[in-house]
């Protein structure tokens, strides 16, 4: 491999980017600088004395880049356990994973495992990442302003250093030379500010605009997930087909307030489930699976609003009230009737059973608490199990299909004490069995429970009494939630974007032209470009400036083009980094990060 | 019960024909590649003298421009001379002094090594590169046809249009005549990856999609997080060869001379500052459509769950794969990581990125899972 250096430089391989750096800001004095507001790195620098000095040592380490990459780093890992292991959000996988881990459940509680995302550890590192990021943005908003403020630092001395220049001898005056190189680089769109002899231009500032878009957006983020937290509740209720809801806080089956919304803060409003459609492929390889789930409803708005027919779907959720009511999921809810042992109707009406699978087996309880034996005397019935919207009873408690093409209702019976009287709130789907005896069933298959289809009836043994399987009903269940800060996450999310794109795709650049009368009378043009960066356009746009400011200065036509030898005041600094890029592939987005 | 959307099997069909027959020419590109490769490498007198001949042209090219006087934009490069030409009756000449990240080491010559030969084999990779792109394309539209709905419903049409955007964006590279033939081989052997998992772990008949995923939405997020992935992907091999090449040249600048047959594949790829800007380019490009993916499925999730955020696993994984991009650009401005530093956490997060794809989308259940296998 051979390496050509056209003036004569030695290469540099050795050196660090840092060095680098160092080397070309120096080089070019006040013309190099503030390019951008990136902070300085100042990590290194040793604590001053006393508190104040370690506040100020501090403050600095938290905002200074490597901290915050840091923090960032921090954060992505901290994430990661909440995405493994189930959060409080979601209170029965919680349960289950307690019931299967009990030996790391304590460690886990005490860590905060189950709610990763409001833990203090969390919160801990986003607050200093953030706080970091004030630290960070505040003192460039004002230096940002600063730079629009003042003009285009004056041309460096020594042009050669900069990453393009070019130079020619023209016949054209300086002054000349000077007008026509303002007048082109405002026709660029660049501020100008000329000098004496030279012209400064400087393009780009909506990089480090958009940058600081960027990190303010993300402070309009977190402030529209606070309001979301503190003032989002929502309450979840299942509505079996033909009841209804009225949004009242002892009509939801659960409900979660936040700090500033309570339940005083509820909408007057209502709906009444007239009937829940849903479509499943019947044919073809996937048979089963749904198309179609849509709640037929009549709503109102205000205590005594008219019902208006409409509808709830998934992603179609009603607004009303202010707030919107979401379809969550759906199942069925066989109806039944128990009579007691005195022939008594204990209890009649749809009970709801919870789906297990995607073809809808469901499970559930019947509870009937107030019930008497066959001596008179209160005692509690209940039957748990499953119900098969297609079932099969050679096959099992095991739907085939998710709508009623053959439902079976598949229970056991106990009898005792339910425990509701002790005054803890029970879970409706659940079955406490410690203070209850099964019913021995008198069945052939050996099974302790019964497989009934509509219409059918069995009875207790002992004369205890009986159930009757009506029929079945569909219910939907429901989430109203209240919702606060949609609008500001959006408009900052699209902010952020737009901040993005300016500080990504965006170019800070300055280009300087310098014209001086030569010794032999003719006028040397010189241009030099500075890019944040290590892009090439910055060369491409040099030319194309070049290009137009020569039809104004034309090069002298004894002059040769190349090579350069710059004849201006300064000579040439041969002993210059003389380092080469190749052709650069792909003059995409340019070269700096977002936060630079 | 059957609706007008019914699967038309006629044309799931085809596009399994069709994906099957994409596979089997990019083997065939994938096989020219490794020609290409390995003629490449056969004889340095062959690359001497190619390389020779190429100055020589490039040489005559430069004098014509002189002749027939042009703005010369010049770029004093190891690789020679680079002379754009602009018809005027001015010359100026702009000389570029290169950035410092630069080691002075010129791209190499390219996986064909300057031989005629691996030339000819490159060449032909590329053409069946770009027939079983349009096989693969078919394949996906005819997919789409089949079930009339996007076809992002499942892993297996993900994958497929995952494997046909990456070379899609290859081929636009190539159309927009950068220098990119080096992820060729790459690019190949991970698209027959992609799309042999895809058609025997994944495959998934043609049906139809869960109410959920009825929404125009589906168009904008999953669209934009497979271009997203895509050149994610790009800038990823990128990354991955830019270590390689910088441990080979620091060796090279060390002295240590680079021989064998590692030596000449490693001399043969672009400079390490060369494909560290190419990863830097890429990632920098479609890092803003990613964040565009994460707060368009935040759109969605508010219409679908009524919840804009709620660290489901995926979209805690698209987080966390934000956070590791953006800790990326922040380093590769920061003095003491960019470089090889910068390039690893490149790497993470193009591993959470996957993780994303596949870990969340087999292992973890959550909201997502409807998108799973």
């Amino acid at each position: 491999m051979s390496i050509t250096h056209d003036d004569g430089g030695a290469p540099r391989s050795g050196e660090t980017a840092q060095q680098g750096d160092a080397d070309r800001q120096e080089g070019l004095g006040a013309a190099g600088a503030q390019l951008s507001t990136a902070p300085a790195d100042t990590l290194s620098q040793a604590p001053g004395l006393g508190a104040l000095g370690w506040a100020r040592w501090m403050w600095r380490q938290l905002t200074s880049m490597r901290v915050a990459l840091i923090l960032l780093f921090l954060l992505s890992l901290a994430a990661i356990p909440g995405s493994l292991i189930p959060q409080h959000s979601d209170q029965l996988k919680v349960d289950a994973f307690k019931r299967t881990h009990p030996d790391v459940t304590p460690l886990y509680e005490r860590l905060g495992m189950f709610h990763v995302y409001s833990s203090p550890w969390f919160s801990a590192i986003y607050i200093l990442l953030f706080v970091s990021l004030a630290g960070c943005i505040i003192p460039r908003s004002w230096q940002f302003v600063g730079q629009l403020r003042a003009r285009p630092p004056a041309a460096p001395r020594h042009f050669t250093r900069l990453p393009a220049y070019s130079t020619w001898r023209t016949d054209a005056d300086p002054e000349q030379v000077t007008e026509a190189a303002r007048s082109v680089l405002r026709g660029r769109r660049f501020r100008v500010s000329a000098t004496g002899a030279s012209v400064a231009g400087e393009k780009g500032y909506l990089r480090e605009a958009g940058n600081l878009l960027f990190h303010v957006a993300l402070f309009g983020l977190l402030i529209s997930f606070a309001v979301t937290s503190l003032y989002g509740a929502q309450g979840g209720r299942l509505v079996v087909q033909g009841d209804g809801f009225v949004n009242n806080l002892t009509e939801y089956d659960d409900f979660n307030g936040a700090t500033l919304y309570g339940a005083d803060d509820l909408q007057p409003f209502g709906f009444h489930l007239d009937s829940f459609e849903q479509k499943y492929s019947a044919s073809g390889p996937d048979r089963g699976t749904a198309l179609k789930f849509q709640a037929n409803i009549h709503y109102w708005n205000g205590a005594n609003g008219t019902p208006v027919k409409g509808s709830i779907s998934v992603n179609h959720p009603l607004s009303i009230g202010g707030e919107k009511v979401y379809l969550i999921s759906h199942g069925y809810a066989p109806r039944v009737t128990v009579r007691d042992a005195k022939g008594n109707v204990a209890f009649q009406g749809p009970v709801p059973f919870l789906p297990q699978d995607t073809n809808l087996t469901s499970s559930g309880v019947v509870k009937v608490p107030d019930a008497v034996d066959q001596h008179g005397k209160p005692v509690q019935l209940a039957f748990n199990g499953y119900f098969t919207p297609t079932g099969d009873t050679s096959v099992g408690p095991m739907s085939l299909f998710p709508t009623l093409e053959q439902p079976i209702l598949w229970l056991n019976a106990f009898h005792g004490d339910l425990g509701m009287d002790a005054g803890i709130a029970q879970n409706v789907y659940q079955l406490d069995t410690t203070h209850m005896k099964q019913f021995k069933l008198d069945t052939k298959t050996g099974v302790n429970g019964v497989a009934l289809g509509v219409g059918s009836k069995f009875t207790l043994p002992d004369g205890a009494g009986s159930l009757t399987f009506d029929g079945v009903s569909t219910w939907a269940s429901f989430t109203v939630s209240h919702q606060s800060g949609n609008t500001g996450a959006l408009v900052s999310g699209a902010a952020a974007i737009l901040g993005l794109m300016g500080s990504l795709f965006i170019q800070r650049r300055r280009i300087w032209v310098r014209a001086v009368r030569g010794e032999d009378g003719a006028t040397v043009v010189e241009m030099g470009g500075l890019g944040r960066s290590e892009s090439t356009r910055i060369a491409d746009e040099l030319g194309d400036v070049a290009q137009q400011l020569a039809e104004a200065a034309p090069p002298r036509p004894d002059d040769d083009a190349e090579p350069p030898a710059a004849p201006g005041p300064p000579a040439p600094d041969e002993s210059a980094p003389s380092d080469e890029s190749p052709a650069d592939p792909t003059p995409l987005p340019d070269d700096e990060g977002a936060r630079a | 019960m059957i609706i007008a959307a019914a699967v038309n099997e006629n044309f799931a069909n085809y596009s399994n024909y069709l994906i099957r027959s994409a596979m089997f020419v990019y083997a065939l590109a994938f096989l020219a590649h490794l020609a290409e490769w390995v003629f490449g490498g056969r004889s340095r007198i062959a690359v001497q003298s190619a390389a020779l001949a190429a100055d020589a042209g490039r040489a005559d090219g430069a004098q014509a421009g002189s002749t027939a006087a042009a703005v010369t934009v010049v770029r004093r490069g190891a690789a020679g001379t680079t002379t754009l030409e602009r018809p005027v009756a001015v010359r100026p000449t702009v000389v570029t002094r290169a950035s410092a990240s630069d080691r002075g080491i010129a791209d190499g010559p390219g996986a064909a090594g300057g031989t005629e030969k691996g030339d000819l084999y490159g060449r032909i990779a590329v053409s069946f590169t770009v027939l079983a792109w349009m096989l693969h394309l078919g394949g996906v539209v005819f997919r789409a046809a089949s079930v009339r709905r996007a076809p992002w419903g499942n892993m297996y049409e993900f994958s497929t249009t995952f494997g046909m955007v990456a070379v899609g964006a290859y081929l636009v590279l190539l159309l927009l005549k950068k220098d990119v033939r080096w992820i060729g081989l790459f690019l190949t052997t991970t698209v027959l990856l992609d799309l042999g998992l895809a058609l025997s772990v994944l495959y998934t008949s043609s049906d139809q999609l869960v109410p959920a995923l009825h929404s125009y939405w589906l168009w904008i997020h999953v669209s934009c997080a497979i271009i997203s992935g895509a050149v994610f992907y790009l800038a990823a091999v990128g990354t991955m060869l830019y270590l390689f090449r910088d441990h080979y040249e620091v060796a090279l600048t060390a002295g240590r001379a680079q021989g064998g047959r590692w030596g000449d594949v490693m001399r043969r790829l672009p400079a390490a500052a060369t494909l560290d800007k190419f990863a830097y380019r890429m990632n920098a490009l479609v890092f803003p459509l990613w964040t565009f993916t994460i707060i368009a499925g935040a759109i969605w999730a508010q219409a679908a769950w009524g919840h804009y955020w709620e660290w489901d696993p995926k979209e805690t994984w698209s987080f966390i794969t934000w956070v590791a991009y953006a800790g990326y650009l922040h380093a590769r401005a920061t003095a003491g990581w960019k470089g090889r530093k910068a390039a690893y956490l490149a790497l993470v997060a193009f591993a959470c990125f996957l993780f994303n794809y596949y870990g969340v989308n087999i292992f973890v259940t959550g909201k997502h899972s409807y998108a799973g296998v």
